[in-house]
């Protein structure tokens, strides 16, 4: 993250000067800065929805009963959480709103499957497999009917405009299909995360202490990307 | 298929509620329990998404979409891919927003029955903000060592792509 980031405002400053477009740049942080307090303000009410309906299907034993119901299929896909873990209902829930469309209610459900993932997490500040895994299955972006899109093409007049739901049922089969492949060569040949062999408490407080001794950045866990 | 986007949210609320009523879960104690954390969460990703979409609009606003645009310009000639399409793929995994605003500009400019038109849609509908996505999932649980995410998520963008130049020039030319 931090080289995307030093290298995101670096060469925008570098391609802005170049282009005469530097003063353009520079209102951009201001409208940059405003937009991501928007969006994040108008994620709050929703996100309290959510999690306030997640947290009944959490309560009545509803999520353990799905997460139980796809356990073949996240057991290979997530192998290293434990089957039990409320993060693998939470996973199944964000995947299916996100392949209906329904970004509202996958967004909420994703960012509290990470934070059960996190709790399962040996290195808090690098991602671990499991994430990883599941942000390359939410990044490929499967959908089952791209809505938004073929609203616009109606809006264009456009004179069969379903005609786009099977080629893109095709592609986005294959990107989400070569994401799994490739998540699980990556988790294979990427360096690890380190590996303790102390039970999970012990070691939540040895990384954090770890994490104070030495140099941010200079960390042995993972690469920076 | 419709009816089911339509009813997929309320019928998962009303499963949801009903099912907690049976098992005789206080509704609303827990409801408001989850919603609390839901406004924790949304504000401490602010510092993500202001690093985050900070950079995407400096990016976007430097003229450098572009000038990569002129040095890919030649490879997708050879693929047959329209020209307008191009800016569609770079912003893609930088901005929804942007991308669904490249988009409807295709569409609008080049007709929504060309084949630019066409790609670009399956293009939009087959792909997610991987940048977005990263910051906001990551930043909610404070990672800043992404690993492979990234790698992963920009080649599923690249492969997806080029699916739908190959999918596309087989079904609609």
């Amino acid at each position: 993250m931090n080289y995307i980031f030093y290298f995101l405002i670096v060469i925008s400053i570098i391609a802005g000067a170049a282009n005469g477009k530097l003063s353009g740049v520079v209102n951009s942080i201001l409208t940059g800065a405003e937009l991501s307090v928007k969006v994040a303000f108008s994620l709050i009410g929703i996100m309290a929805f959510w999690l306030g309906i997640m947290k009944i299907a959490e309560k009545s034993g509803l999520a353990a009963l799905i997460a139980r119901a796809i356990k073949p299929v996240t057991k290979w896909l997530f192998n290293e959480i434990p089957a039990d873990s409320p993060a693998v209902g939470d996973i199944a829930m964000s995947f299916s709103a996100n392949a209906l469309g329904l970004t509202n209610a996958a967004t909420p459900i994703g960012i509290k499957a990470m934070e059960e993932l996190q709790k399962e997490n040996t290195d808090k500040t690098s991602a671990s497999n499991a994430m990883c895994t599941f942000l390359a299955i939410n990044t490929a972006g499967f959908q089952l009917i791209p809505a938004t899109v073929i609203a616009v093409l109606i809006g264009a007049g456009a004179s069969n405009p379903a005609d786009i739901i099977a080629p893109t049922l095709i592609v986005t089969t294959i990107a989400f299909a070569s994401a799994i492949a490739m998540a699980k060569l990556f988790q294979r040949f990427w360096r690890p995360q380190p590996v303790s062999p102390l039970p999970v408490r012990e070691r939540e407080e040895f990384v954090s202490e770890q994490s104070e001794l030495t140099n941010p950045g200079e960390g042995s866990n993972g690469g920076t990307q | 298929m419709n009816i089911l986007s339509l009813w997929a949210l309320p019928s998962i609320i009303i499963i949801i509620l009903t099912f907690g009523l049976v098992k005789k879960v206080p509704l609303y104690e827990a409801f408001t329990e989850g919603a609390k954390d839901g406004f924790k969460t949304a504000v401490n990703i602010i510092p993500y998404l202001v690093a985050i979409i900070v950079g995407i609009s400096m990016f976007r606003a430097s003229g450098a979409i572009e000038l990569i645009g002129q040095v890919l310009a030649p490879v997708l000639n050879k693929l047959h891919v329209p020209a307008e399409v191009l800016p569609m793929m770079i912003v893609r995994p930088l901005s929804g927003s942007a991308a669904l605003g490249v988009f409807s500009d295709i569409a609008h400019t080049s007709g929504a029955d060309s084949y630019a038109a066409k790609l670009a849609a399956v293009m939009a509908g087959s792909s997610e903000t991987t940048f977005y996505v990263l910051a906001v999932y990551f930043g909610a649980v404070g990672i800043s060592k992404l690993r492979w995410a990234l790698a992963v998520g920009l080649l599923a963008d690249c492969i997806g792509f080029l699916a739908a130049i190959l999918v596309c020039s087989w079904m609609f030319t």
